[in-house]
């Protein structure tokens, strides 16, 4: 038992450790994605996750990253599993990969939207979001475009430094 | 293994290389889920309903990514790819659903590429050629307030896997309807011109909500909606016409479907047992 507990601690800490094909100063862990690590009796690794957007590209490729750093690390029988619920929101993105994105010049996402039962509401008016440049910090930004260069970020500039930005918009 | 670029590891294991492209490592979206039919439900009900909402993603996506290289500005082409993207995205869970519970076990490029227009059960709205970006936006506007309603009562279906794929859905799709319906706010209230084309695209989608409502009866969301956007806007609330009975559920698609698939179909049928 001891052993299938460590290989459980060992196969998890090699699948956390996966970088996100998108924004590869992530891992997996740190995108949130990564549901679970597990060892069945048989020595199976079961891996277990989460897409991000239902069109997500980049998840094929994070299934083989999974398998195959797994393999390397000795794991012979790997499965990587796609789970659907509960969905995937910006909220999984860890405090360390929040830190990790403003470093490298992407602005992280706030909470996610909330909403429960009932029509979602649309909202025409103008909404202040601040959302702090991520080189200089200033709070005088702007969105330019909602859609990026992949499904989760949107494109922002700064009004301060003028330099442009992306943006993890919530989900 | 290389770790030359971050792709890497899709250009291993895979069997064949004839029948093979570079990124283009799908798999089962699938892959993995429990796919078992709960009881109470009907798997052939169930996979009329996934693929009647996987062929208007399907095809709505290839409508909007016809856009790319076409739109007003860069960054609406990324937008209208993005929102395309996100519909493909639902349509492979979709039809990847349907192939597991309508019993033929058919994987997800069985529906996509191996069926006929007549097979297709898409809302005809969806199929009609682009036209202006007013006349897409209006489009855009309708469909996504619309199957933002359907999802959001989907995500209460006794289906684990649909529940699943509507509760994601009805985040995307609210960015969806949110960038359309500033777009026809910027538009109606723009220019003479802008406004002069906003008020036809409305018009010209009016006529479609008749049988929208028939295939899923959101009335009362997406006429809200519209009212909310057409006010803001300046613009008259398109009329809903009674529609004749739902024809793009029944089959029964307008000339538009057929070239929209001859194009969309034309490299996997032109080389079969392809890998994608």
């Amino acid at each position: 038992m001891v052993t299938v507990l460590g290989d459980a601690r060992r196969a998890r800490h090699v699948a956390e450790q996966v970088p996100d094909p998108e924004l590869p100063m992530l891992t997996l862990a740190d995108l949130g994605v990564l549901r679970a690590v597990e060892v069945g009796a048989d020595g199976t690794v079961v891996a277990s996750l989460t897409p991000t957007y239902s069109g997500c590209p980049a998840m094929a490729e994070m299934r083989a990253q999974v398998a195959a750093r797994l393999k390397e690390a000795g794991f012979g029988r790997v499965e990587v599993r796609t789970v659907l619920d509960p969905p995937w929101t910006t909220d999984w993105i860890t405090p360390e990969g929040r830190r990790k994105l403003a470093e490298h010049g992407i602005a992280p996402p706030g909470p996610a939207p909330r909403h429960t039962s009932g029509p979602v509401p649309l909202t025409l008016t103008p909404t202040r979001r601040l959302v702090p440049c991520p080189r200089c910090g200033s709070a005088d930004t702007e969105e330019t475009s909602r859609f990026g260069a992949t499904s989760c970020k949107a494109l922002w500039r700064c009004l301060a430094c003028r330099e442009p930005f992306e943006y993890v918009k919530e989900i | 293994m290389s770790d030359d670029h971050v792709y890497a590891a899709l250009a291993e294991g895979h069997e064949d290389d004839t029948r093979w492209a570079y990124g283009t490592g799908f798999e089962d979206p699938l892959h993995g889920v429990d796919t078992a039919v709960p009881a109470g439900v009907d798997g052939a009900e169930l996979a009329a309903l996934c693929l009647e909402l996987g062929d208007d993603a399907l095809v709505s996506a290839q409508r909007l990514a016809e856009w790319t290289t076409r739109a007003p500005e860069l960054e609406e082409e990324v937008a209208l790819a993005n929102i395309g993207l996100d519909l493909l995205g639902q349509a492979r869970l979709l039809y990847a659903r349907a192939g597991q519970v309508d019993g033929t076990g058919r994987g997800e490029d069985a529906y996509a590429y191996f069926r006929d227009a007549g097979d297709f059960r898409n809302v005809t709205l969806a199929e009609l050629p682009n036209g202006d970006f007013a006349f897409s936006t209006a489009r855009l506007l309708v469909l996504s307030s619309w199957r933002l309603a359907h999802l959001q009562a989907l995500t209460a279906s006794p289906d684990p896997v649909l529940r699943a794929v509507a509760a994601k859905g009805v985040k995307e799709l609210t960015y969806h309807r949110q960038y359309a319906a500033e777009w026809v706010v910027r538009l109606g209230d723009g220019t003479e011109e802008s406004h002069r084309r906003m008020r036809a695209g409305l018009r010209q989608v009016g006529a479609y909500l008749g049988e929208l409502f028939e295939a899923h009866d959101a009335r009362e969301e997406v006429l809200a909606v519209l009212g909310q956007v057409a006010d803001t806007a300046g613009l008259p609330v398109p009329e809903a016409v009674p529609g004749d009975g739902g024809a793009g559920r029944l089959g029964r698609h307008t000339e538009h479907l057929a070239p929209l698939l001859e194009e969309l179909q034309s490299v996997a049928r032109a080389h079969p047992g392809a890998t994608w």
